[in-house]
């Protein structure tokens, strides 16, 4: 990176489970050089010492819920020169996403006594969606490696490598036995963007989506299989439903679910 | 007539968006709030209208630090709703993968969020130029926790394997034996990380505190055990709610949860130790007294070493879990019945305190409802209390340093905000002199 000094790096944290900051600190091997390679500026979950920007590589976890926070990513952006989205939350909206399907007021009642006391807007939007972002990382929560791969690819200017195809290739390269062709476990491997090293099936389990869609998924034929398997027209809308289902194509893909006039 | 207001705006080395103020007048506490401020997510709501097998994947999603804890909530109350009784290698295996979770939280708090302050460093980072070997093992500790969690789970974060009775697929002997070396090795850093952090200088303070946790008739309670306090409840899960209620504050995105009838109580590793001392393992009782922890312990300071025995504790069960393994026929319990249309809920212990959930669920298996109870929002309540003590030790401090007095208090609690959101910022008002 260039400037004098240490690259400064920044962690910031809008409405997430924590989890894919946490990542940065299960790098346990790797923290500690981590932390003579940048000068950790702003990092609250972390360290007491909170600087001010500018900084030079910011990640940012977590989606827009509330006011106080649409104006707060705007001032890390101004103060950001490469803006980092890490996770769902901060890429499609994450789980609470879901409210967007919904009425605020229901769901505020549903968990609070005195809902007049909570401020939120009525939805759960990407960091995107309020400022440019250089660069994304997936998954809920995302993978440690492609986390050390963007870093140390940003601290040595070069640019990362972060495949866009499906978990299907990913999982294909592992040699596992695809489990819905060789067991008829539905699985959203086919439109889901790699990164995880195809864990779910290594785990007997379908992939549940939880890296979003890939470039450019077929999500229609996706859907009639998943017909096929037995998954009726509300559990092919949940399934992608889940923690990127503000993403554009899963969206589409749950609400063509409700639509598509099958059982 | 004078007021003062100290603030704290953010809360640094805590889980979560946190603030405190505090408000005096005549140098009197007016005012103590801790103030949960991350914006909520609305869990309870969103789980309406999903089938019962979501909800442990669901609910993983409220905590990246103790995912586990919420699978295990959520597995278990589905299980009751199902007759599903969980036993033998697989009952063992959610075990072992709760130890990892402790392992990891514990190692996490001890060394990045919780050691500076006894040392007065910033953080690990500065904490790991004095201490290098202490930092080194505490990082090794916490990726043996981790590595446990992705044997068992396929990652740490969010694991994939967990399943309403079981596992999706369960691990061979061969899988696991690698970790058995490590777990010995492990448990002689544990014994010396006990000994190294027995040698803090801790201030002095005793806090009278309702103890909450559960309690097993054979074992340190993880999964399963009935609700004991110190004041002497003892209580199915079931009855959880007719004892403990939740209140709402205006200050906090969270709930304080209060002992009906009492007050504040306290939910966590120093409930569970005062509780449960009897049920540690022999070497961790033995290590605990020869560093001078008696079977109670009511310095919130000294949590750290509670915390540390632990670790020690979740080694020795974790080898002893995987010498006695053998894997099962079936990697889950399938249901004996269709689910049970009923109100269903469970309890089980996460590294900070008791995690409650409880469900309604529909004849066709859709959950209309759900309540849960994070052990922050237990101890959210209990931590203003401890705050009473510190505010008035240190009246005589300037605002900056009774501000950090007051961080270092929450931090004994290992606060976890993203779960009690349902944040920390300090804020302490001291109304002109």
């Amino acid at each position: 990176m260039p400037g004098k000094g240490l690259p400064r790096l920044g962690v910031f944290k809008f409405a997430s489970c924590d989890g894919c900051q946490l990542t940065l600190l299960d790098c346990e091997e790797e923290l500690l050089p981590l932390a003579e390679a940048v000068e950790i500026a702003d990092f609250r979950e972390a360290s007491s010492t909170v600087l001010e920007g500018p900084f030079d590589i910011s990640l940012v976890e977590g989606s827009i819920t509330t006011l106080k926070d649409a104006r707060r990513i705007l001032e890390i952006r101004a103060q950001s020169k490469i803006l980092v989205t890490i996770g769902a939350c901060a890429t499609s909206g994450g789980i609470q996403a879901l409210r967007n399907f919904s009425n605020i007021e229901e769901f505020r009642r549903a968990v609070y006594a005195h809902p007049e006391y909570i401020s939120t807007l009525s939805s759960s939007t990407p960091i995107q969606d309020h400022v440019s972002v250089d660069l994304e990382l997936r998954g809920c929560p995302i993978d440690k490696r492609q986390l050390l791969e963007v870093l140390s690819a940003l601290l040595r200017g070069r640019a990362p490598n972060l495949p866009t195809e499906s978990v299907c290739a990913e999982c294909k390269r592992q040699g596992n036995v695809c489990v819905m062709v060789g067991k008829g476990i539905p699985c959203l491997g086919p439109v889901t963007q790699s990164g995880c090293g195809a864990l779910c099936p290594h785990f007997d389990r379908g992939c549940y989506g939880c890296f979003g869609p890939m470039e450019t998924p077929n999500a229609p034929s996706l859907l009639h299989r998943l017909g096929e398997l037995g998954m009726d027209r509300g559990d092919r809308m949940r399934v992608f439903r889940t923690f990127n289902a503000a993403s554009p194509a899963f969206r589409a893909a749950s609400e063509s679910a409700m639509e598509d006039g099958k059982p | 007539m004078s007021e003062r207001t100290i603030q704290v705006d953010y809360v640094a080395r805590v889980e979560g968006e946190g603030a405190l103020q505090v408000r005096l007048r005549d140098e009197e506490i007016e005012e103590i709030q801790l103030r949960l401020f991350e914006p909520p997510r609305f869990f309870e709501a969103l789980l309406s209208g999903r089938r019962y097998q979501e909800a442990p994947d669901i609910t993983a999603r409220i905590c990246g630090i103790c995912p586990v804890a919420y699978q295990m909530s959520a597995c278990h109350a589905m299980e009751k709703a199902l007759g599903i009784r969980v036993e033998g290698p697989i009952r063992d295996l959610r075990r072992l993968l709760y130890c990892g979770e402790w392992i990891e939280s514990h190692a996490l708090h001890i060394h990045l969020l919780h050691l500076p302050d006894f040392l007065g460093v910033p953080d690990a980072i500065a904490l790991a130029k004095e201490h290098p070997a202490e930092v080194k093992r505490g990082l090794e500790l916490k990726r043996l926790g981790n590595d446990l969690m992705r044997a068992l789970g396929g990652r740490e974060i969010h694991p994939i394997n967990v399943r309403v009775g079981g596992f999706y697929r369960v691990p061979s002997r061969e899988e696991l034996a690698p970790l058995l070396p490590r777990l010995e090795q492990a448990r002689e850093q544990a014994e010396a990380m006990v000994r190294f952090l027995s040698g803090l200088r801790f201030p002095d303070i005793q806090e009278e505190y309702e103890f909450v946790a559960l309690r097993h008739s054979e074992e340190y309670p993880m999964n399963e055990g009935e609700v004991v306090s110190s004041t002497g409840i003892r209580i199915p899960q079931e009855r959880f709610e007719e004892v403990f209620e939740e209140v709402q504050v205006p200050y906090s995105n969270a709930y304080h949860v209060v002992h009906k009838g009492r007050g504040s109580y306290l939910t966590g590793p120093m409930a569970r130790y005062a509780l449960n001392h009897d049920r540690l393992t022999p070497r961790a009782r033995a290590l605990a007294s020869e560093i001078g922890l008696g079977p109670q312990e009511r310095n919130p300071y000294r949590s750290i070493l509670i915390r540390a025995i632990e670790v020690l504790f979740a080694c020795e069960e974790s080898l002893a879990i995987l010498r006695r393994y053998r894997p099962p026929a079936a990697a889950w319990v399938e249901p004996p019945h269709a689910i049970a249309p009923e109100v269903t809920c469970a309890i089980t212990e996460a590294p900070r305190g008791m995690l409650y959930h409880r469900y309604r669920i529909a004849p066709d298996g859709t959950i209309v409802n759900a309540r849960i109870v994070a052990p922050t929002t237990q101890n959210q309540k209990r931590i203003e209390d401890d705050l009473t003590q510190v505010v008035r030790a240190g009246l005589h401090l300037p605002d900056a340093e009774l501000a950090a007095s007051c961080e270092r208090a929450i931090r004994n609690h290992d606060p976890c905000i993203s779960c009690a959101t349902h944040f920390l910022d300090f804020r302490v008002e001291r109304l002109p002199r």
